[in-house]
């Protein structure tokens, strides 16, 4: 069976925008339905967002700092992608599962995880801790490239399997989202979902951010064809947005959740640069150049929305408002980085099993032994 | 007082350069500013502050490579309303009692606040024990050093220490010509030291990055292209007069101007004469280049790179001089692209830096050519009949036997040796 194409888009020149660079609206008959969805979207949710976006990147940069002052074993930073990440954690309904890689920070706070619990993570404290259950369907980040990409469809195909979506209630039937990037997309795993995505029609959407480096390889040089032309290769329904425009990303992956949880898998290619390095242990400036981080500059997704409510006639305090407060929040965040403490060596064994396990107390004892060994004072 | 120990920048690194300070003593800094900027075996970064206050002490010198968990720099908390001078009005006073230990724990070694302790089983290995460095501030004297503010300047710039010179001049002044001398002296005895070997009957260096690369092409280059050498002495005296008349034209003045650079133009010029030499042997074809990307071989902190000089054959002295400065000043700086890498024709390496008289270069892959520039010093030469000191070199280089002859190669190399000769066949 087939589904036609809820964006309409045959082979685009351009990605789906509904806010410029300049933060005006891009009126186009094109553009009419999507601009009806984005409507859903008050001046006070705009205004939300925007404060999402500046605390996430507030967050990021004192994270990075945390980083280069030896209290974070590394650190992966989100800067400029915040927009189309925004979009989209406004699109996901509550009852959506989302299956993040490691870099959406934006996302991972708007379903409700703890600042802290992302630092404990690249802190190296937990294991990636977070319960999804009381994160709101936020699984955990997945270090290794693209392996959600099947764990993630595995769980929407579950979701059918318990009969949890095409009812026709939007309100209800669930839908998974997942995110990984360009680099990701080359991966194997990547196109396994893909393929099992469409066979099984699973509630899915992937959200791909092409923010045009894989490390250092550049996606021009990975991907020969637009990836969202070859999402439609595997027969999925797939859309190019600009990935730094908060209200064309809302929009579009409103209605490709929604026809998704429907039982039309869909794929997003979000148009956005990571404006920093891919993680602090690499070097952008060996591989890329001033000139083109520049232009990117010039397209940054918080400039442009807080063009955009200034337009609407949001007043400058509000927006200010929101930059202290983010200082503040990671300002706290540091403070309680560094009276953080170690995590127990022995609590992982703890997380195996949900029952207390022969084996598990076995390791558990030695390892003590072994700690033991060191001498207690040294 | 708090300590700010060098974190580990990367991943599992254990060592960093200090590149440049950014803060001296007395200076105010807040959480976050910029302090310094380090190079480790990845990328250059910098490292914002973790404290707030005044800066007491840097702990160590621009230029010196430090371990990870280090002390690198002394500040003195600031009173207690100085952080309320950062961009939080809220309560987040940081008190960091513990000195800055580096909570997480890559590479951290040494020390007694280390969290990582080694069983007791394990002996631990000795710190290698180098010379000493001699310290940049001498230690307080009841004699101050007599110098004029020139000789101070000149001391600074040759690396000399003023303190450790008796003067000559009127009431032990330290003159202009101590300093010179010393400079000299230092110049004779340099790097006479032999460090004891640091602990352990072997030391492991793992193969990876740049080495593994460099490896790689070695072997790919050695055992695949049949390589022979040649050589020939060269009187190369009236390129040092050439070289020294460049030098004083004031269109020349921005630029280095070496024989590296008359080397580079006799290549480019012996090329069109002798075009065969500057061609990749594919197995079924010799493709011939028709434009020459000549590749500099340069020592790096990151090991042996040859960036190249694109369409060089387009470039006149002066853009080919920018040139060729420009590339050896990315190559030092630790930054030539890959792109900078690709696709060279020809190389040049210039191992008369190193005083070595000549060499069988191995090629860059891919390439069917090298070129060894030896050092030029004054040696005895016979000039219509009679011992004359001329400054004399040796051309040397490695081919590609499977890809050109001996008469091309031998042609080649005497055209370039004719450059260096008599520069000013360069103008035909």
């Amino acid at each position: 069976m087939t589904h036609p194409s809820v964006t309409g888009a045959a082979t685009a020149t351009e990605p789906i925008r509904l806010l410029d660079a300049e933060g005006s609206l891009v009126e186009s008959d094109a553009n009419a339905p999507w601009h009806e969805l984005a409507a859903q979207l008050s001046t006070d949710d705009r205004l939300a967002m925007h404060g999402e976006m500046v605390r996430t990147r507030r967050f990021d940069v004192e994270a990075g700092h945390l980083q280069r002052q030896g209290k974070l074993g590394l650190w992966v930073p989100s800067i400029g992608q915040e927009g189309g990440q925004v979009g989209a954690a406004w699109a996901a309904r509550e009852q959506d599962t989302i299956f993040p890689s490691y870099r959406e920070h934006l996302i991972a706070l708007h379903r409700g995880v703890a600042m802290d619990q992302i630092i404990d993570t690249f802190r190296g404290a937990r294991h990636g801790g977070w319960d999804p259950l009381e994160t709101r369907g936020m699984r955990i980040y997945s270090l290794v490239i693209a392996t959600h990409a099947l764990h993630s469809t595995g769980y929407a195909m579950g979701i059918r399997l318990d009969g949890a979506c095409a009812t026709g209630d939007a309100q209800r039937d669930e839908a998974v989202m997942a995110f990984y990037g360009d680099g990701a997309a080359s991966q194997g795993d990547a196109s396994e979902g893909l393929v099992f995505a469409t066979s099984y029609e699973a509630p899915i959407v992937f959200f791909v951010q092409n923010n045009k480096w894989a490390i250092s390889v550049p996606s021009t040089r990975q991907s020969r064809s637009p990836l969202h032309e070859r999402a439609r290769g595997f027969g999925l329904d797939a859309a190019w947005i600009d990935g730094n425009d908060p209200l064309a990303s809302f929009a579009v992956t409103r209605r490709m959740l929604d026809a998704a949880r429907q039982g039309a898998p869909g794929y997003i290619e979000a148009d956005t640069y990571r404006m920093g390095a891919h993680t602090t242990s690499d070097d952008p400036t060996r591989y890329r150049t001033r000139d083109e981080e520049e232009s990117w500059r010039r397209r940054d997704p918080i400039a442009r929305l807080a063009a955009h409510l200034r337009e609407q006639g949001v007043a400058e305090a509000a927006l200010a408002e929101q930059e202290q407060e983010a200082a503040d929040l990671a300002s706290d965040l540091r403070r309680r980085t560094l009276e953080a403490g170690t995590a127990a060596s022995d609590d992982i064994f703890d997380h195996v099993y949900s029952e207390p396990h022969p084996l598990m107390t076995e390791q558990k004892r030695r390892l003590a032994e072994f700690e033991a060994s060191f001498g207690g004072d040294a | 007082m708090q300590e700010f120990r060098l974190p580990d920048p990367g991943e599992g690194l254990t060592e960093a350069e200090i590149v440049s300070w950014r803060v001296k003593p007395g200076d105010t800094v807040h959480v976050n500013d910029v302090l310094l900027e380090v190079e480790t075996a990845k990328s250059l970064v910098e490292l914002p502050s973790p404290f707030e206050g005044t800066v007491e002490a840097l702990l160590v010198e621009e230029g010196q490579t430090v371990e990870v968990g280090s002390p690198i720099i002394r500040v003195t908390s600031g009173e207690r309303h100085a952080v309320e001078t950062t961009v939080d009005t809220a309560d987040t006073v940081e008190r960091d009692e513990d000195g800055g230990a580096v909570l997480v724990g890559y590479g951290v070694r040494g020390g007694a606040e280390t969290r990582r302790r080694k069983p007791r089983t394990v002996q631990s290995v000795p710190a290698p024990t180098g010379p000493a460095r001699p310290a940049s501030v001498p230690a307080a004297s009841a004699h101050p050093v007599v110098a004029k503010p020139p000789t101070r300047k000149l001391a600074k710039d040759l690396g000399v220490d003023l303190a450790a010179l008796a003067g000559t001049g009127l009431a032990g002044e330290v003159t202009r010509d101590d300093v010179v001398a010393a400079a000299e002296q230092v110049k004779v005895f340099r790097n006479l030291t032999a460090p004891e070997w640091s602990g352990g009957r072997e030391e492991r260096i793992p193969v990876k990055g740049v080495r593994k690369v460099i490896a790689q092409g070695m072997v790919d280059s050695a055992f695949t292209a049949p390589h022979v050498s040649v050589f020939t002495d060269v009187d190369a005296t009236r390129t040092m007069e050439f070289v020294k008349r460049l030098k004083a034209s004031s269109d020349f003045a921005d630029v280095k101007v070496s024989p590296l650079l008359i080397m580079a133009k006799a290549i480019l010029w012996a090329i069109r004469r002798n075009p065969q030499v500057n061609s990749t042997f594919t197995g079924d074809e010799l493709v011939v280049h028709h434009y020459v990307n000549l590749g500099i071989a340069a020592a790096t902190p990151r090991g042996l790179l040859v960036p190249n000089v694109k369409d060089a054959q387009e470039m006149s002295l002066l853009e080919l001089a920018t040139a060729l400065q420009q590339l050896t000043a990315t190559a030092r700086e630790g930054r030539t692209q890959p792109a900078d890498m690709q696709h060279g024709t020809f190389t040049i390496t210039n191992i008369g830096v190193f005083g070595m008289d000549t060499g069988t270069p191995i090629l860059n892959p891919g390439e069917t050519g090298i070129i060894a520039l030896g050092t030029i010093r004054q040696k005895p030469w016979v000039v219509d009949g009679e011992v004359r000191p001329r400054w004399v070199t040796t051309v040397g280089g490695s081919f590609d036997h499977r890809a050109i002859d001996g008469d091309v190669i031998s042609r080649f190399v005497a055209d370039v040796a004719s450059i260096l000769e008599e520069p000013a066949l360069l103008l035909d």
